[in-house]
């Protein structure tokens, strides 16, 4: 065997390394000794993650080598930068003066942000943002002033940007460009995004120029073209990158005209012994400033340095990010550059949602895109980029693509360079059976991340994972139905079923449907086509019972019953022959209605002052309270107010099941709160909220939210979790099953609803509040509306052509006092001595 | 030969008082009968008892297909019936009575045997 030859590697960033990793993998015989020589003082780290060190992550967690990569053959100086090369002996030298020999020299020295020459640039306070070491300085300096800018308003300007948010700094955005990530999106995407990024706290200076910076009485004074000024604690540049061509310009190698080591296919530079690849080369004509054409450039170097024949192609520059919780995606030619392009485009300002396709002037073929506050199509739409399309462009930009006929070949991770095909291969072959062991087995996901939701949409075709469709009408499940309804605007059953579902709907898929309706204040439940979805017990506003009757409870707010109520409710069971019953919601139940009983039932009952409870809904039912301060004599506050309060602000509230609310007026709890989908306890200072109780099959005790609320404070997140519940649950899914499949989706369920409904991260806050007021507004009685409408008053008969006849199946005999249905089969009998 | 329509025909109500995708219960000669009408605007009877639950209550489920054929839902516990044959999908063996339908000038009408 001969002997080993000697590689040097310049630069331990990430590109560097996964050179390194490739080599070795490459080659088990040893035939290259490698000796890396990194400038920063740590071994490479995932520069992709690098902000999540500001929130928590560690340099260990960020480490990219594996274990074991490092050894005699295989060697890591750190913190000794190299300072020259020189090319005919083959000799690198370092800043120590180290002097390392090769036979084959690979620089890997990525790039350095660039800062503008703006006087002032260089005074303290000022930073760039790109190493560990970076952030160590940002953030002790951030310890100090309350204020930060960043210069820049890119992707990686937003990045920081949200960093500095997270230290607790008022953080402005200065931009240039007329909107924020100008390389990315389009103007109509910039402008959502601005709102977004506004809404969640940041404030965003575009068009404008910053001429110079000066120091100040408390850190720096901006100075900007129109002759306004800023004043801040600190500045960060992020304005672009520069390739770190600098060893490459001094040893003679060829270099772009914008700088960039200028490579060929095979990320040679112009001398053969010398390879340059990551952010610092030029190939193509393009410095990609991405990681995942630097990874692809070292998997070719590596193939090359033990006889391959690998090549570099042009790269995928596809981004997707969620930037301050929004999400943004763009791909392929998303600025429409092709000739006689057309751009397909969705814009809700409102919603915080634009979506644009490109494609072929006959809309035959996927050019591009740009994703901005929904980018949940990302991963699919990216693979289809160049193929014939699958569906009609706007049906593709409102549901997104099918994912079944994915090729083998398309790329799913275009990170890792993971196809289709090698996901199935993993799930079939290799029994991975959910994300984790996807990641694991193929390192798709592993990077952006932005694909892990084709992989659970593999793994769901694959009958691994649980489908999301509703039944055999709707590909998609409830939340996604509920997206769709409300973007596109679609207000009946027939339209939403012809443009994205299939066949005629049935007894799941249509009560669905009628939900979302009234979640989106489609009116009342009975109008028009929509009295068609409603199953037996919405269709007649009552509850179906054994025999074909129905139960009649009439709402009665926090359990508070004054004497003529008790009394009213007492005469319309004597009269209707009705049996009465306490429920645990603190109403009453009449049972024994037949249908055409119903509206004089009714009647008698609005007469006296009563409305409908949607005992027969899946909807608000009650809020059940305890007397509290006004009576009790360990009560702090006022539970049954409160609880009045909220069931009037809630009632109506169609939901994916039924929802329940107790309010006790100390620690005590004898409401039982927290047995409750929302459940309040009084403290000294104010009220405690919990989430995600419930009895029934699997008793829950609710978790606690927040403490030591303000009336307004408690509304305002009720408000917002019942809302966010009702727009994404799925169908049937109590608060406590649906923050478990938060948990699943999201790591901890719980603190995934705090960042969402308390720091809003998704931007969500206002508009669910105000979603919340629209139904509080717009409330009215069903039955009362019901009893002034003739045309529905029609249906409720026993028979069509004998409309008073009453149902002669329907019989009752009297148990102790009342009556009771005669079904088939055993009874009980209770004896009264 | 004459062939003799034997059927009686009984006009229970008129069409436009059906709503699409919704039934309605009819007493024809001391039978309940449930009668259907689909978005096409074809009309289907069935006997209004649901067996499961020994009920008369399958007028008021909910309509839908199951693949091309139009079905009903029991209201009660969602065993799911063909509106053309009576057969319930769900549990193979289980049907129901289907009756004739038609719709005579706006009027539709049921022939109970
Ligand atoms: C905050 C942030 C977020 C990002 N997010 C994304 C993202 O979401 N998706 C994405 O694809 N990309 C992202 N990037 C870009 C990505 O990090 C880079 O594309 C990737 O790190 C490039 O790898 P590289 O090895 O070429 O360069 P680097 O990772 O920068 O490594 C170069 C290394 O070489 C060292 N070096 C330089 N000169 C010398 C010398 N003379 N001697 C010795 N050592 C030297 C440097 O100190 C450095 O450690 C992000 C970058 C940042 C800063
Ligand atoms: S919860 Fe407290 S305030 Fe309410 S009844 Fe019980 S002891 Fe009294």
């Amino acid at each position: 065997m001969s002997a080993p030859r000697q590689l040097v590697v310049v630069g331990n960033g990430m590109v560097g390394q996964r050179l390194v990793e490739a080599v070795r993998q490459r080659d088990p015989e040893r035939r290259w000794r490698i000796t890396v020589l990194g400038e920063e003082p740590r071994p490479a780290y995932d520069r992709v993650a690098l902000t999540s060190y500001l929130t928590g992550t560690t340099e260990e967690d960020l480490r990219l080598a594996p274990d074991g990569c490092y050894d005699a053959d295989c060697e890591l100086v750190l913190g000794d930068a190299v300072a020259g090369i020189d090319r005919a002996a083959r000799v690198v030298t370092t800043a120590s003066g180290r002097a390392v020999a090769y036979d084959a020299l690979v620089l890997a020295t990525g790039s350095r942000p660039f800062v503008p020459p703006v006087p002032g640039a260089d005074l303290d306070g000022c930073f760039v943002y790109r190493t560990i070491d970076d952030l160590d300085a940002i953030r002790s300096r951030a310890a100090s002033v309350t204020s930060g800018v960043v210069i820049g308003g890119g992707l990686l300007g937003l990045e920081a940007a949200n960093a500095l948010l997270s230290l607790g700094l008022a953080t402005s955005v200065v931009e240039f460009a007329p909107r924020l990530m100008p390389a990315q999106v389009d103007h109509g995407g910039g402008e959502v995004l601005r709102r977004k990024v506004e809404a969640l706290g940041l404030t965003a200076r575009l068009d404008t120029a910053t001429e110079r910076i000066s120091a100040a009485d408390d850190g720096l004074r901006m100075t900007f073209a129109d002759g306004s000024s800023l004043e801040t604690g600190l500045i960060v540049f992020s304005a672009g990158i520069r390739p770190r061509d600098e060893l490459a310009r001094a040893a003679g190698l060829a270099v772009g005209e914008r700088g960039g080591i200028v490579v060929d296919e095979t990320c040679l530079t112009s001398d053969p012994a010398i390879w340059a690849i990551g952010e610092c080369a030029l190939a193509g004509g393009r410095v990609y400033g991405l990681v995942a054409p630097g990874y692809d450039m070292a998997e070719v170097v590596a193939d090359r340095l033990l006889d391959g024949d690998a090549a570099f192609a042009e790269a995928d520059t596809s981004t997707k990010l969620k930037l301050l919780g929004v999400d943004v995606a763009s791909f392929g030619d998303a600025h429409g550059a092709a000739p006689d392009a057309l751009e397909v485009v969705y814009a809700d300002p409102v919603g915080g949602v634009y979506k644009k396709l490109v494609v072929t002037d006959d809309a035959s073929r996927l050019l591009g895109g740009v994703l901005v506050g929904d980018a949940s199509a990302y991963a699919a739409l990216r693979t289809m980029v160049g193929q014939p399309l699958t569906d009609t462009p706007e049906k593709l930009l409102l549901a997104g693509p099918s994912t079944s006929d994915l090729g083998d070949d398309a790329q799913v991770c275009s990170c890792q360079n993971v196809s289709a095909g090698a996901i199935r291969a993993a799930i079939h072959d290799e029994g991975c059976a959910d994300v984790a062991a996807l990641k694991t087995c193929t390192r798709a996901g592993t990077v952006c991340g932005s694909c892990v939701p084709l992989l659970k949409t593999l793994l769901t075709q694959s009958g691994v994972e649980a489908n999301p469709a509703l039944c055999e009408h709707f590909d998609v499940g409830r939340a996604e139905l509920f997206d769709i309804v409300r973007v596109t605007g679609l207000r009946t059953f027939s339209e939403i079923i012809a443009r994205h579902g299939r066949g005629r709907g049935c007894d799941i898929c249509k009560p669905v449907v009628a939900s979302i309706l009234a979640g989106l204040g489609g009116g009342h439940i009975l109008d028009g086509e929509q009295a068609a979805l409603q199953d037996t017990n919405d269709h007649f506003l009552a509850n179906i019972q054994r025999n074909g009757t129905y139960s009649v409870v009439p709402r009665v707010p926090g359990g508070e019953l004054t004497a003529e109520g008790l009394i009213a409710i007492g005469e319309v069971a004597r009269d209707f022959g009705l049996y009465s019953k306490i429920t645990g919601g603190q109403r009453i139940d009449l049972l024994g209605a037949r249908v055409e009983q119903l509206p004089a039932i009714w009647k008698r009952l609005v007469d006296a002052g009563f409305e409908s409870g949607h005992a027969y809904g899946k909807a608000l039912r009650t809020v059940k309270s305890c007397v509290g301060s006004t009576w009790c004599r360990y009560g702090v506050q006022d539970s049954t107010s409160l609880a009045i309060m909220l069931e009037l602000r809630y009632r109506g509230l169609r939901a994916p099941h039924k929802i329940k609310a107790g309010v006790s007026g100390c620690a005590r709890e004898c409401a039982e709160a927290r047995s409750k989908d929302v459940g309040i306890i009084a403290s000294e200072n104010g009220w405690n909220l919990y989430f995600g109780g419930n009895g029934g099959f699997r008793p829950r005790h609710a978790e606690l939210f927040a403490s030591d609320l303000s009336d307004a404070e408690l509304v305002g997140l009720v408000d917002r979790f019942l809302m966010f519940y009702v727009r994404t649950a799925d169908r049937l899914q109590r608060t406590s099953a649906w923050i478990e499949a938060l948990t699943d989706e999201h790591g901890d369920g719980f603190a995934y609803l705090r960042r969402v409904l308390v720091d809003d991260e998704l931007g969500l806050c206002a508009d669910l509040e105000t979603a919340m007021e629209r139904h509080a507004g717009s409330y009215t009685d069903e039955w009362a509306a019901v009893l002034d409408d003739e045309e529905k008053l029609g249906r409720f008969v026993s028979f069509v052509n004998a409309p008073d006849a009453p149902d002669p199946s329907i019989r009752f005999v009297t148990e102790r006092g009342q009556i009771r249905p005669v079904v088939a089969g055993p009874t009980l009998e209770v004896v009264r001595r | 030969m004459t062939v003799l329509d034997v059927q009686t025909w009984t006009a229970v109500c008129r069409f436009d008082r059906l709503l699409p995708e919704r039934g309605v219960a009819a007493l024809v000669g001391g039978e309940q009968v449930a009668i259907f009408r689909t978005h096409d605007g074809a009309v289907f009877a069935l006997a209004n008892h649901d067996p499961f639950s020994d009920a008369y209550v399958l007028s008021r489920g909910i309509v839908g297909s199951r693949g091309t054929l139009p079905t009903v839902a029991s209201p009660m516990h969602k065993q799911v019936f063909s509106l053309v044959s009576g057969e319930c999908l769900d549990e193979p063996g289980v049907a129901v009575p289907v009756y004739d339908v038609r719709v005579r000038d706006g009027d539709v009408e049921v022939a109970v045997p």
